[in-house]
């Protein structure tokens, strides 16, 4: 019997059920489907592996997977909705770990044999995918820490951190073609390592650079990235399944990265450069910061819920650092029950990951058909009776739209302040992330409500 | 510090300076609080419901006005009430000092600190003690009622089986926010409401309430705004044209309700005898300004008076009338005035005559007349300035060059690529090329509310890695081996891990 060709057949059905495990995402009703088709296609291309090319040491993979897994499964089980961006952020870093692992372990094996171009071209292969493993790997670990708070959310900014990214570069070039020479000759592990290390403070520098509210870019890069790591391994290790998935992989957080930006009215770039505002720009722009602002306690606020008859919820990632996510759902509940239409609007950079937001709706049972992006209902706000605002500061900015040089100008917003009335839910009159000052807080049919929002949300549930 | 209400001697005024609701908020701020037995009697708040709320209830007036550190009135002192004021105490009500300068002599020589309610500036940051404007608006509201109490005929028009009934139309000059409060209450009664300002800036607010906002026929534009939002005296020709408008409407109309006032001046005459003579019987005239000596001509103050069979309206109690939700408003302000003075929450206040809102209600202090304030920085309403011009977007055109030159730097690339590279890697390539647009055609798909577990369910994906290290562990070298077996365990972490995240986000997910 032929078995490569089998196992070659089973990563072709292996990659077909990838692809509709992805495709299966475009809704709700299927995505279900789509993770199963992911845990099919895994399972051939893992079962296929093991019985047609491993040799011998079942007992060590076997005992490897076994561990792996489960402690795979006891984090999925564990981990809170609200830290997902940190989750996600360290199982990146594992595949890049893995792209190194795999790199180094395929350089020292004795039986892998090139000559001349080609061995030129597995060279660069095993180079390439050591250093976008390398740079996935510290960034992810870098990210994480950002994420669970582990690490200051403020951008570490170096002096001439530009120059200290094109040193790096260099040095990562050059250390690549003295690895390329080095290996013709036999040799070249200390050039690798040293690229290796190179590469890590790369990882770590970038993301350290990157300020809290440009982490969905930074996480969904690095998801590209773990892609791109894993194509890189294809090609050194010949095996279209691994290049496929990784492109696959690669492409999609491309898209997220890019999609991410967008929402943020951002160069790609720049996010990466670092920093915010590095593009010039007045930081202090933002109309009349001195206005006054209009407090409202919790009863206020839940009288003018009752009395509304169109709410939009803007939930940002101040619901989730309150976990307020299910009081929300507990206040949706009771107005929908008194004929209140309540709907969420959602920011697509909400949060620190992409579709962050969504997740912890779900999480609290919210119905996703009242789960709104912003294309959606933006065209809708002037009909909003209230808004809601929770825990969310520059994606509900009016100068994006007015100041014309304000560091966010230019950026899609959710226009709350169309509507008749703002309740924004607010821990104190901080600027957000980008360090903006936000004029909604001061417009006319604006009302503060200050405090712990899962606190203030809990008391106008009482309030209902 | 302790708060003093005293119930209010001024004939047929029902208002009560403070509210049980309001009373429990200024305990809070740190003060206690006192109130004369009887005082919320007219506008139905019991003694008992103060005294649940916190507040001890005195015996008589002469207990408060000894008692208190600072005393809550609506109406300024009258017939010897102050006489007792000490240099200690401090009195906040509405005073009128413009037109009550003997009164405002008298208090100034107790010591005392005296803050007008109706002096506070009309600044942004003041409107939320801006009593004025909170009576002004239970005034228009009440208005309305009191023009249906005495009009024969419904304000909405019906189509019933005993016939058609036409809507009434109700004309309101002056759309301060009085007017504005009567534009509403009417417009919400199903009348048609016409109204008409000398301030062309208010037709905005006047037709975000619905109503008509009538333009005079008049050839120069002449700007009613004068400072602090209010209106100013016009010239005679456009008093003349005004006047000519009024003429003709009054024939139309069923109802009219006046709220025209001119700070410090007698309020002007815009509705003639003629006028009122050449309306329908049965029509009705409210005439808020009737104090001030009333918008029409024969307006009586306090009074109800027929003429020609038209009911002229002249009461100047119309906040009063509404006793209980003017009480909860003006006690309201007044809250907001004493956060504003109690910087601390302590229960101590301190006039803080830098402050522009403090300084300009205390009319007088430590024995000196402190009023008029200097004018005030900003006007209610300020110039509109010139909107900023949008930032013209320069649609760039996408060169045609720029995907040309692209397309042919990526083509040489490849050829180069093709050119040195041995076939095997070629075809790899091929695959990754093509994966990469699969990948960009499926993603695009996928629904933003689902990029989460797209990406939770892409790193499981990416874990096929592992195939890279299965194709090691068999090596014998124990090194690579180890190596390997490493790599098997972080990266079943990561598969486990990953589709098992994923399908518990998904299942989330719900109708």
């Amino acid at each position: 019997m032929n078995t490569e060709g089998i196992v070659t057949a089973a990563y072709i059905a292996a990659t077909i059920l990838f692809i509709l495990a992805l495709g299966g995402l475009s809704n709700q009703e299927t995505a279900r489907r789509g993770n199963w088709y992911g845990i099919v296609g895994m399972g051939i291309a893992l079962v296929a592996t093991i019985l047609g090319v491993v040799e011998r040491h079942y007992e060590i993979l076997l005992i490897a997977l076994v561990i792996g897994g489960s402690i795979g499964l006891v984090l999925a089980r564990r981990v809170q909705m609200t830290q997902m961006p940190e989750l996600v952020a360290i199982l990146h870093s594992l595949v890049g770990l893995a792209a190194v692992a795999v790199g180094f372990a395929n350089f020292m094996d004795p039986s892998v044999h090139f000559e001349g171009v080609e061995l030129t071209i597995h060279d660069i292969e095993t180079y390439l995918g050591i250093l976008i493993g390398a740079v996935t790997f510290s960034g992810s670990v870098i990210a994480f820490g950002k994420l669970s708070g582990r690490i200051g959310g403020k951008p570490l900014l170096l002096p001439a951190r530009h120059w200290l990214n094109l040193g790096l570069l260099i040095a990562a070039i050059w250390f690549g073609r003295e690895f390329v020479v080095q290996s013709a000759a036999g040799d070249g592990m200390t050039p690798l390592i040293i690229m290796t290390v190179v590469a890590l403070l790369f990882g770590i520098h970038m993301v350290m650079a990157i300020g809290g509210a440009d982490m969905p870019v930074v996480v969904s890069m690095l998801n590209s990235y773990s892609g791109w790591a894993a194509s890189a391994t294809g090609f050194m290790l010949s095996n279209d399944l691994l290049i496929v998935t990784g492109a696959l992989v690669g492409s999609s957080g491309a898209i997220l990265s890019y999609i991410m930006c967008r929402a943020m009215n951002r160069k790609f770039l720049n996010v990466i450069a670092g920093g915010f505002g590095t593009g010039g720009g007045t930081a202090a722009a933002g109309g009349d910061e001195d206005g006054e602002i209009v407090a409202v306690d919790a009863s206020e606020t839940a009288e003018m819920l009752v009395n509304a008859k169109e709410v939009m919820i803007i939930p940002g990632y101040g619901m989730a650092v309150a976990q307020a996510q299910h009081t929300v759902f507990e206040i949706t509940k009771t107005l929908r029950e008194k004929g209140v239409n309540v709907r969420f609007g959602i920011h697509p950079v909400a949060g620190r990951m992409p579709g962050h937001m969504n997740v912890l709706l779900a999480e609290a049972k919210v119905p996703y058909d009242i789960v709104f992006e912003m294309d959606e209902i933006n065209d809708d706000f002037p009909d909003v009776d209230v808004s809601v605002v929770i825990g969310a500061n520059d994606i509900v900015n009016p100068s994006a739209q007015e100041v014309p040089d304000s560091p966010i100008a230019g950026m899609p917003v959710l226009e709350c302040w169309k509507g008749k009335t703002t309740i924004v839910l607010k821990r104190s009159m901080a600027t957000g992330y980008a360090g903006v000052q936000n004029p909604l807080f001061f417009k006319e049919n604006t009302r503060m409500l200050f405090g712990d929002a899962k606190d203030s949300l809990d008391e106008v549930l009482k309030a209902l | 510090m302790k708060i003093g209400v005293p119930k209010e001697i001024h004939a047929g005024e029902r208002r009560v300076a403070t509210t049980p609701e309001v009373a429990q908020k200024l305990i809070k701020l740190g003060f206690s609080v006192m109130v004369e037995s009887g005082a919320g009697d007219a506008s139905s708040y019991s003694d008992k419901a103060f005294t649940d709320a916190g507040c001890n209830i005195a015996a008589s007036a002469g207990d408060v006005w000894s008692g208190a550190d600072i005393i809550l009135k609506v109406r300024g002192p009258e017939s010897g009430e102050a006489d007792g004021l000490r240099a200690d105490q401090t009195l906040i009500s509405f005073l009128w000092p413009g037109q009550n300068t003997e009164l405002l002599e008298t208090l100034t020589k107790t010591g005392a600190t005296v803050m007008a309610m109706d002096s506070v500036p009309r600044i942004s940051r003041a409107q939320k003690m801006d009593a004025l404007s909170s009576m002004a608006n239970i005034g228009g509201y009440r208005a309305v009622v009191e023009a249906a109490q005495h009009f024969g005929r419904f304000f909405t028009g019906q189509i019933t089986a005993a016939g058609k009934v036409p809507p009434a139309k109700v004309l309101v000059i002056g759309a301060g926010v009085a007017g504005l409060a009567a534009i509403g209450a009417a417009k919400s009664m199903g009348a048609i409401v016409r109204a008409f300002d000398t301030r062309p800036e208010v037709k905005e607010q006047v037709e975000s309430m619905d109503a008509e906002f009538l333009m005079l026929d008049f050839e120069e534009d002449e700007d009613g705004s004068g400072e602090g939002g209010y209106a100013k005296v016009m010239s005679e020709e456009f008093i003349k044209a005004e006047m000519a408008l009024f003429a003709e409407q009054a024939k139309e109309v069923d109802i009219i309700i006046t709220t025209a006032l001119i700070p410090g001046k007698p309020a002007p005459r815009l509705i003639t005898a003629e006028m009122v003579e050449s309306m329908r019987d049965g029509s009705v005239i409210v005439d808020l300004a009737a104090e001030q000596g009333g918008n029409c001509e024969l307006t009586e103050p306090n009074q109800v008076v027929v003429k020609n069979g038209v009911s002229i309206i002249g009461y100047t109690d119309l906040p009063s009338r509404l006793a209980a939700q003017s009480s909860q408003l003006y006690a309201t302000n007044l809250r907001h005035l004493l956060t504003d003075l109690t910087p601390e929450k302590d229960g101590n206040i301190v006039v803080d005559m830098e402050d522009e809102v403090i300084r300009g209600a205390t009319v007088c202090k430590d024995g000196e007349t402190t009023w008029p304030p200097p004018a005030p920085k900003l006007s209610a309403a300020p110039p509109k300035a010139e909107p900023a011009p949008p930032p013209v977007v320069e649609e760039e055109k996408p060169s045609v060059f720029g995907p040309i030159a692209a397309m042919a730097i990526g083509g040489l690339a490849l050829f180069g690529l093709g050119a040195v590279a041995p076939p095997s890697f070629m075809a790899h390539f091929t695959v990754f090329v093509l994966a990469c647009f699969v990948g960009y055609m499926v993603i695009w798909n996928v629904t933003p509310a689902l990029h989460t577990p797209l990406m939770s369910v892409t790193n499981a994906i990416s874990s096929i890695i592992v195939i890279g290290a299965l194709l090691q562990i068999s090596s014998t070298d124990k090194l690579i081996m180890w190596i390997a077996a490493f790599t098997i365990l972080i990266t079943s972490i990561n598969i486990a891990g990953g589709f098992a995240v994923t399908r518990r986000m998904l299942d989330m997910f719900r109708k």
